[in-house]
């Protein structure tokens, strides 16, 4: 099984950027992948969102604020507490697989996306009760956009919609958003959790080896696929609550 | 940016998994034409590179302007044309170029390197990714089809796009195919469509072009015309489920070289390789040299034995099977029953292994005739028929010819001439097909490998200081040939406070400007080492960055990576660090210099002083490691020196070792051990280092007879016993014995070789006397060099890593190739001498010359020639005489030659002559003349006869036992 890793490794890097400079799927460097997006697709939560990001899919649902269930250790008197879930459906990748520790409550994936959603959700509005986001899809950045809509759409105040995006390093270029195909030859890379209207970070994780010189063009390419990603929300929200509410 | 684009997605599916893929469609990737205004052109987008009025050769068929369009097959096959410079303007698909490169990495990168030629105008349209030309597979159609169908769909959209032009005179594109229905199927849809063929031949002004297309015959075709003469290739499918099931095996296809009929097949196993006999024209069914085969083995029965007779191809009449018949069945009559060996036939071909080939042009004997046969300089490559009208030009001349198929009913591989390199024993001709011969990659740079140079001029960025240490005040020199244009190497040597010494080695930074998996990084890593000839030096890197960025001249910021010791006076090391550095060298001195200055009482600056310094470590290092062992087989050099201009070598050039030789090599030993060291424990696993392996005690026999025979022993438990016993080795009567003896153990060593640390666990290095050792002081001219100064570049943090570096597999790969390169390079060099020697005699007529015996043979005698530092050997067989009466001795290394006896290290006199009695196999005769044997009458006065213009090749007997 590793030699077919190296093998599609290989086989990848020879032709991630072509001479004319056009990626595999055919994009340029800086482009993100095509993007639909609904709200309030589950109406038993009270928020719900579905994104759908090239061939990435994720839905993400939000219940609460509510009361804090379990013991009362659990609340904080001055803030709602988050509690995040993330799973890889079990067919999210090439293969059907079972689903492995390591993506529940605690898991790294989960504590990611409540690290970037508190950055972002004013938990201080709602004292003593808990918001649970559950989030459902392949990919993590994805899964932590759809996540903060989900929140928005249970009417939640945020400081800004969370805007997660990556970037890899191929051959000396850093590509926004990489697709599975350019994943799976260079690395998932850098993840960025953005507030695009303040400009803050709420995550920054590097997982590949990026040399401290590469590090600023590949954080600008993930920063600019979020930017890129907030306007195609901006104008999906503004088009769907047109559906949903007539003229806003 | 994205609202212009539409998206479609595409599925693929595989056989083990459903992948699927994003496919965006775009509408904003431009023609190319320089004359389109209605393609956006994005701001950093390069111009167009279709001329607006495109030049190139004149055209009968298509007299107005117009742009080629070539399918895949075209490229594949006719790349030889392509790449001529009249050929211009011509569109180069996506769906081309990756049919390409899943079909020959190599004509890929040369059809990239062309299109990265801005004179050629080749333009690659991402017809795959544009809204108006992308199509998907429909069903049952095969992605062939498909992809033909792509193309042309691809030709009718430039037609249709091109025509939107407003311009006096329309651009027309013409799609190139050899594919007949592929071809109809184009003019159906209202394609300008010509083969290749018809359209190279209506060039009317470049006739010569004719010569270089491929003849490509349709499978179809070859069975209408002519006998069948070979069995029927089975399909790659079958050939695959007969390897697995053991019916077939597979193995390297290697032909003879002394007998046409007969070839060997090195079965690939998982244990050990075996070796299987084929013989005869039908088993050998077209298989060439080199090619990966399958083979059937034949039944017990019909097993023979590798024949022992010369046999070469020179009939003229290709129809002529039944004496080939004949011949095959002289080859079985010498067969003893109990030498038979697994015989078989190749039953298919897997991966042709074709390269193009350098050779002469033997004319056909029918006037006007534009059939003729090609004959290789490699005598284990069959003849190859070409078509040519300029046979008249080419006899006589070296020339290339690549081979493009061996159809069943054709006695010899079709052909197309490529290129003609010049006059056979030319100088310049004779270094070009040397290279090619020891494929020594040497054309020029490509464009793609120069544009990834740093733009000039150049100077150090605040970027580059980063990591880097600013070492410029330091007092740093570097000790060289003189004339040497490529410094790899500068050292430097002073007192700190606390009263030891700091030394330090500063090599260039190659690898500073050859980043990881760039054309310049891929063209280097292919070349492997610079390769030094005669008269000229093949350099690995381009001129600009061997000759001048890196090379660490005086009195110039240049970049450095330093290996910085903290020794104390008896030259132990107390601390060693590596840094990347800038440097300013205070001098290029000579070896001469640089000991003058040593030995002059009356210099003392700073310069002199630290080399003083530094030789007094080196001679205690030196010292330190000969006592552990390590061989100095440094015998005055004997190397047959020549003046470029008359040939003449110039004296027999003792090479005189000046002390600061030693010095510069002791340091360049530390800085590699020190190094090998530091890499190795950082990167165990994927470390590339260069190990020396002992050598198996039964090598050392033909030594220690030998020196034995002179009443001398050599002890060779320990490389440390051995190297004490040639120092002892010494005859009053014979100064030249030690020589000799020293050139006989050189004989006896083993090659030392790069590999990955991961992948072994011997890593001495026998010659040293190290447990470890690797190559960092000459990246200019090695690219394991290079390897190395990544590696240590990302143990000290101060570069990137890359994938491939951490790969112990890809690691080994490399090696692999490395020392592939590196004995090529030797070999090549040693050809080099050769032809110059050959030169030399050429001009010097026959001479009379004294001779030592190095080795005794069966039937022969190895003889070096001080004067010249020349080996030859002396044969007592000669083909069309009768043998003498030979007694080999292998106790007293001798042979009885009749009466006379010749021992090792016996004192001949030899007559040295040239034979060129075959124009492309010319070879140093030699013959003895003392002492006298009877019956081997040598001419008393050979000057007489100037040269050995013997009867030709081609009238001696077909037959040769
Ligand atoms: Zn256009």
């Amino acid at each position: 099984k590793r030699g077919l890793y190296r093998k599609r490794r290989g086989l990848y890097r020879e032709g991630l950027l072509s001479d004319d400079g056009f990626r595999l799927d055919g994009r340029r460097p800086r482009e993100i992948r095509s993007l639909r997006m609904r709200l309030g697709l589950f109406p038993r939560a009270d928020g719900s969102a579905y994104i759908e990001q090239g061939n990435t899919k994720v839905v993400a649902l939000v219940y609460g604020p509510r009361e804090v269930r379990g013991p009362r250790s659990r609340s904080a008197p001055d803030q709602a507490v988050l509690r995040c879930r993330f799973s890889l459906a079990p067919f999210s990748g090439p293969e059907r697989r079972r689903p492995r520790g390591g993506e529940g409550r605690g898991s790294d994936l989960a504590l990611r996306l409540q690290q970037s959603l508190e950055a972002a959700v004013l938990t201080h509005l709602y004292p003593r009760s808990q918001i649970d986001v559950y989030s459902d899809g392949s990919h993590c950045c994805t899964g932590t956009t759809a996540a903060a809509l989900a929140v928005l759409d249970a009417g939640i105040p945020l400081r800004d919609v969370v805007c997660a995006g990556s970037a890899a390093l191929a051959e000396g270029t850093a590509l926004t958003d990489p697709n599975g195909a350019e994943e799976a030859a260079v690395g998932p890379g850098l993840a960025l959790a953005l507030l695009p209207a303040s400009g803050l970070l709420a995550l920054v994780q590097l997982s590949a080896r990026v040399p401290c010189e590469r590090l600023e063009p590949v954080m600008e390419a993930a920063a600019d696929g979020c930017r890129e990603l907030h306007r195609a929300l901006d104008r999906e929200l503004r088009r769907s609550l047109r559906e949903r509410h007539g003229e806003v | 940016m994205q609202t212009s684009r539409t998206f479609v997605k595409r599925t693929r599916a595989g056989a083990v998994v459903k992948v699927v893929r994003e496919h965006y469609l775009r509408d904003d990737i431009p023609c190319g034409a320089a004359a389109c205004r209605r393609c956006p052109l994005r701001p950093d987008a390069p111009a167009p590179s279709l001329e607006t009025q495109p030049g190139g050769a004149a055209s009968s068929l298509c007299p107005g302007p117009h742009y080629l369009l070539p399918d895949t097959n075209v490229l594949l096959h006719q790349i030889d044309i392509l790449e001529d410079p009249v050929i211009k303007n011509v569109v180069v698909l996506q769906t081309v170029l990756q049919e390409l490169r899943n079909r020959s990495i190599p004509v890929y990168k040369r059809i990239r390197d062309v299109i990265q030629t801005p004179e050629k105008h080749f333009y690659s349209f991402t017809n795959e990714h544009h809204r108006e030309t992308y199509i998907e597979q429909k069903k049952g159609e095969t992605s062939n089809d498909r992809n033909d169908r792509a193309i042309r769909v691809a030709v009718k959209w430039y037609s249709e796009h091109l025509k939107k032009i407003e311009d006096e005179e329309k651009i027309q594109v013409i799609f190139l195919t050899n594919d007949r229905i592929n071809k109809e199927k184009a003019l159906e849809e209202g394609i300008t469509a010509y083969t290749c063929e018809e359209y190279i031949k209506s060039l009317v002004a470049n006739p010569e072009l004719v010569d270089r297309l491929a003849c490509v015959s349709d499978e179809g075709k070859e069975i209408e015309s002519g006998k069948v003469i070979f069995p029927e290739h089975i399909p790659l499918s079958k050939l695959q489920q007969g390897i697995k099931s053991g019916n077939y095996l597979q193995g390297t296809y290697r032909a003879s070289r002394d007998n046409y009929l007969e070839a060997t097949v090195w079965v690939h196993g998982d244990a050990e390789e075996k070796e299987i006999i084929i013989q005869g024209l039908k088993h050998l069914n077209r298989a060439v040299h080199e090619d990966i085969v399958a083979v059937e083995l034949l039944p017990k029965g019909e097993w023979v034995s590798l024949s022992s007779v010369v046999l070469q191809d020179d009939g003229q009449n290709e129809d002529d099977i039944e004496t080939e018949e004949e011949k095959e069945n002289i080859l079985k009559t010498s067969v003893s029953k109990d030498m038979l060996r697994p015989t078989g036939k190749v039953v298919g071909i897997i991966k042709r292994n074709w390269r193009p080939l350098c050779g002469m042009l033997s004319k056909s004997e029918i006037k006007e005739a534009r059939r003729h046969l090609f004959t290789p300089a490699d005598r284990r490559i069959p003849r190859i028929r070409i078509e040519t009208r300029q046979a008249d030009k080419l006899e006589g001349q070296r020339i290339i010819v690549a081979i493009d198929g061996w159809p069943r009913n054709s006695r010899y591989p079709n052909g197309h001439f490529v290129k003609n390199l010049g006059s056979a024993g030319d100088k310049e001709t004779e270094t070009e097909v040397l290279l090619l011969e020891h494929d020594v990659p040497h054309q020029p740079f490509s464009q793609a490998v120069l544009s990834c140079l740093p733009k000039m001029p150049w100077s150090i960025t605040e970027q580059d200081m980063k990591h880097r240490e600013d070492l410029r005040h330091l007092c740093i020199c570097s000790v060289d040939p003189p004339g040497c244009t490529d410094i790899d190497d500068a050292l430097h040597c002073r007192e700190i406070e606390n009263g030891n010494i700091e030394v330090g080695v500063h090599i260039a930074d190659v690898s500073h400007f050859i980043r990881p998996g760039n054309a310049l990084d891929e063209e280097s890593v292919k070349r492997g080492t610079t390769v030094y000839l005669c008269e000229k030096r093949i350099d690995m890197v381009p001129e600009l960055l061997s000759s001048n960025l890196c090379s660490l001249r005086s009195d110039v910021d240049r970049l450095a990576f330093s290996c910085i010791w903290e020794m104390n006076h008896k030259a132990e090391i107390l601390k060693t660090r590596f840094t990347k550095s800038v440097i300013k060298s205070k001098a290029s001195l000579t070896y001469a210099e640089a000991q003058m200055r040593i030995d002059s009482a009356t210099m003392n600056d700073d310069i002199t002083t630290s080399l003083r310094k530094l030789n007094k470590l080196a001679k205690i290092m030196k010292k330190r490691r000969i006592d552990n062992g390590a061989l100095t087989l440094s015998s005055p050099e004997v190397r047959f020196h020549m003046d470029s201009e008359t040939h003449d070598p110039i004296d027999l050039q003792t090479k005189e070792l000046k002390e600061t030789n030693s010095m510069v090599e002791e340091f360049m030993l530390l800085a590699n051990i020190s190094v090998a060291q530091k890499i190795h424990s950082e990167f165990p696993e994927f470390a590339l280092l260069r190990k020396h392996p002992a050598p198996p005690p039964s090598n050392y026999d033909i030594l220690v007879k030998a020196a034995k025979s002179k009443n001398l022993e050599i002890k060779t438990d320990s490389a440390k016993a051995l190297a004490e016993s040639l120092d002892k080795a010494e005859s009053p009567t014979f100064p030249y014995l030690n020589t000799l003896l020293r050139i006989l153990t050189t004989r006896c060593m083993m090659q030392a070789v790069y590999f990955c640390s991961g992948m072994d666990n011997d890593f001495h290095h026998y010659g040293l006397a190290s447990p470890i050792y690797t190559h960092f002081t000459s990246p200019i001219r090695r690219y394991a060099d290079i390897i190395v100064h990544r590696l240590l570049a990302v143990a000290i943090g101060a570069d990137d890593t890359y994938p491939e570096l951490r790969d112990k597999h890809k690691i080994a790969d490399m090696c692999k190739n490395l020392n592939y390169r590196h004995k090529m390079a030797q070999y090549a060099q040693r050809a080099s001498v050769a032809f110059h020697t050959q030169l030399f005699f050429k001009s010097k007529g026959v001479v009379n010359e004294d001779a030592y015996i190095l080795f005794v043979r069966k039937n022969a005698i190895v003889v070096l020639i001080p004067k010249y530092g020349l080996e030859g050997t002396v044969f007592f067989e000669e083909k069309g005489k009768p043998t003498p009466r030979l007694d080999y001795n292998n106790e007293v290394p001798s042979l009885t030659v009749e009466d006379t006896t010749l021992c090792v290290f016996d004192k001949v006199k030899v007559n040295i002559m040239l034979d060129a009695s075959n124009i492309q196999h010319q070879k140093i005769q030699m013959v003895l003349v003392e002492p006298k044997i009877r019956g081997n009458d040598v001419p008393a006065n050979l000057s007489t006869e100037t040269s050995s213009n013997n009867e030709p090749e081609k009238k001696k007997r077909k037959l040769r036992k």
